[in-house]
């Protein structure tokens, strides 16, 4: 492979004297899917968080499509290419489903083009066909405030695909879905992966299993390994992180 | 593309037809007296449309919009002065004399001009809202803290104009009811009719206006502000331009309304500055109805004229009715008069006292009919 479409190299974040993050340094290719998992508080929401330039790095630099993306600002980072979606699903809740995936495809996204053009056909088929992909279509003038959990994550994600990044960072897309949406949203991710590249941060191992993708394990803040499904389950660090974190929990 | 802050089509169809009939018949009706109250609440309503702007659908309440419309009745006040000022001492306004001040300060300069005058009404605090809005936006500044801000600068301006003595006649105000437009005094009755036509035509227009802002998807970005900054911000908008505009276009409304408000009741001052006006406001917008753009309208003509009747039969008594109004809209229609004729709040009150059948729905069953439910 060549240059990859995602560096961070030796990223630390410390708040206030506790690094969240420390010495991390990751890569993803074009096309990639891959699924970072980690125990509780070993900085997975950081680390998206110093991606899409919510937090910024003590140290380090990212490299987004071979340019630092460090310093910008959120929104043109998102203009950038790097869709995110949240931990709770985070729609706007007193627009219609429409309206919310309307946001999302419109290009360019300055208030001028907003006020004086009107919603092309490219744009309208495209909400049309991520409303068909997130099963919403019976829902399209529904206000999204009253879409039930699933389908509020959906949207959300839905709503990344419509603003066509180059890479989406998933964060914890099946928090509170049923087995059965679970399943269709790790299909639906592996389906977007090639022409997108996605990252999925999730604890669901199950979900994690089906996506098929080699994963990163995160710990206290740098990467503990990085391989497949079976690569990690053997890994003793991996083994002693999980199962010591399980131990405290059942006492 | 419906939404509840939206009001339906057809209520809102109703209440036009009620409001226009209502200004079409007001001259022939009321006395020149009433007439020109009226003429000023609907001026205000024009504030109240940029405060619904802000605040109904970005969620910015400010509490400082007074600056703006008192920046636009300056602007009048200062061109009317000068332009029947011509028999006074050096052909400047009398108050000028009073301080000793020979020549006109630089600034009143371009208000000779008609159309400079025209402009400025709306360009000037156009520009001192974009700019102040852009500061307290850029630097992320929000909800209470943004109103404490614009409140403060309220108090600046006032405390800034009620000093001026020697620049803009200070505590006492321009006077406009005296001055003279195209030979005719400002306060005479027929004028007073003609300003009460361009008002009631500009708050038609300004409905128009802020009824294009919101109906697409920029207002959609708005109502994505008000309740999620940050997902618009990943979305790839940036949302320090988008308050900054709504907030330069809301400060320019304001401008027309204070001058419009000022040639009716025939003076401006800092009094148009002080902090109980801004909020009052804020409560028409609340009283009406937050994101409703007629309920806006509403809201500050009908309180308004409510406050002048009440205050001639019971002196003093209106406080206490505004602020129990305020209060009532707040803790049981918390999204206005109209927010709540809209959602159905007659027909469940009047289930609730048990004269009709409540009806249940399901938001999302209504998508397949409702027919399709059977237990």
């Amino acid at each position: 492979m060549n240059t990859p479409l995602l560096e961070l190299q030796k990223i630390s974040v410390s708040f206030e004297g506790f690094l969240a993050l420390n010495d991390l340094n990751l890569s993803l290719n074009a096309g990639e899917l891959r699924a970072v998992i980690g125990p509780n508080g070993a900085g997975k929401t950081t680390f998206l968080d110093v991606i899409t330039g919510k937090v910024k790095p003590t140290s380090g630099n990212v490299i987004f499509k071979n340019t630092s993306i460090l310093g910008q600002r959120e929104h043109r980072i998102a203009r950038l290419g790097i869709g995110r979606k949240f931990q709770s699903p985070r729609i706007f809740e007193n627009l219609t489903v429409n309206e919310n995936l309307a946001l999302a495809v419109s290009q360019p996204k300055t208030p001028l083009s907003l006020l004086t053009s009107n919603q092309n056909e490219a744009q309208r088929d495209q909400i049309h066909r991520l409303m068909n992909i997130v099963n919403l279509q019976s829902k399209v003038n529904i206000k999204a405030g009253s879409l039930s959990h699933g389908q509020k994550q959906w949207l959300e994600i839905a709503m990344l695909v419509g603003q066509d990044p180059d890479l989406l960072l998933v964060d914890e897309p099946v928090a509170g879905l049923t087995d059965e949406e679970t399943d269709l949203t790790a299909d639906l991710l592996k389906s977007l992966s090639g022409d997108h590249t996605v990252l999925v941060i999730d604890h669901d191992m199950e979900f994690i299993r089906r996506l098929e993708s080699p994963i990163t394990v995160l710990h206290q803040g740098h990467v503990l390994c990085e391989g497949s499904m079976e690569m990690i389950q053997q890994n003793p660090q991996v083994i002693e992180v999980y199962l010591g974190q399980k131990e405290e929990i059942d006492q | 593309m419906q939404n509840t802050f939206k009001i339906k089509p057809s209520l809102s169809f109703v209440i036009w037809i009620a409001i226009i009939a209502a200004i079409i018949a007001a001259p022939s009706l009321l006395p020149v007296f009433r007439l020109n109250l009226l003429g000023r609440y609907l001026s205000l309503a024009i504030v109240a449309l940029g405060v619904d702007l802000i605040w109904g659908f970005t969620g910015l309440l400010s509490l400082g919009q007074g600056i703006f419309f008192a920046l636009g009745g300056y602007c009048a006040a200062m061109f009317l002065q000068l332009n029947s000022s011509g028999d006074f001492p050096n052909g400047i306004p009398e108050f000028f004399g009073l301080y000793g001040i020979q020549k006109l300060p630089f600034f009143w300069e371009p208000f000779k001009s008609s159309i400079f005058t025209l402009v400025a009404i709306w360009l000037v605090p156009t520009l001192v809202a974009a700019l102040l809005g852009f500061l307290v936006f850029r630097n992320r500044i929000k909800g209470v803290y943004f109103s404490i801000l614009t409140q403060a600068a309220l108090l600046v301006f006032f405390n800034f104009f009620n000093g001026q003595q020697k620049l803009i006649n200070g505590t006492n105000g321009l006077k406009t009811d005296v001055t003279q437009l195209f030979g005719q005094m400002v306060g005479s009755d027929s004028m007073q009719r003609w300003f009460f036509w361009i008002t009631a035509l500009m708050v038609v227009l300004t409905w128009f206006f802020a009824r294009w802002i919101v109906h697409d998807r920029f207002g959609n970005v708005l109502i994505g502000i008000r309740d999620d900054e940050a997902r618009v911000r990943f979305t790839g908008y940036n949302p320090t331009l988008f308050k900054t505009i709504v907030f330069a276009i809301a400060g320019g409304l304001a401008g027309i309304s204070g001058a419009l408000y000022t040639i009716q009741s025939g003076i401006v001052s800092p009094q148009f500055m002080t902090v109980p006006f801004s909020i009052e406001m804020v409560i028409w917008v609340a009283v009406g109805g937050r994101g409703t753009l007629v309920g806006a309208i509403l809201g500050a003509v009908i309180i308004n004229y409510a406050k002048s009747l009440v205050s001639e039969a019971l002196p003093a008594s209106w406080m206490f009715i505004q602020g129990g109004l305020f209060i009532l809209v707040v803790t049981s229609l918390p999204e206005g008069v109209l927010g709540w004729v809209q959602s159905d709040g007659p027909r469940n009150l009047i289930s609730r006292l048990g004269i009709a059948r409540p009806i249940s729905t399901y938001p999302s069953l209504e998508a397949q009919g409702k027919d399709e439910v059977k237990p």
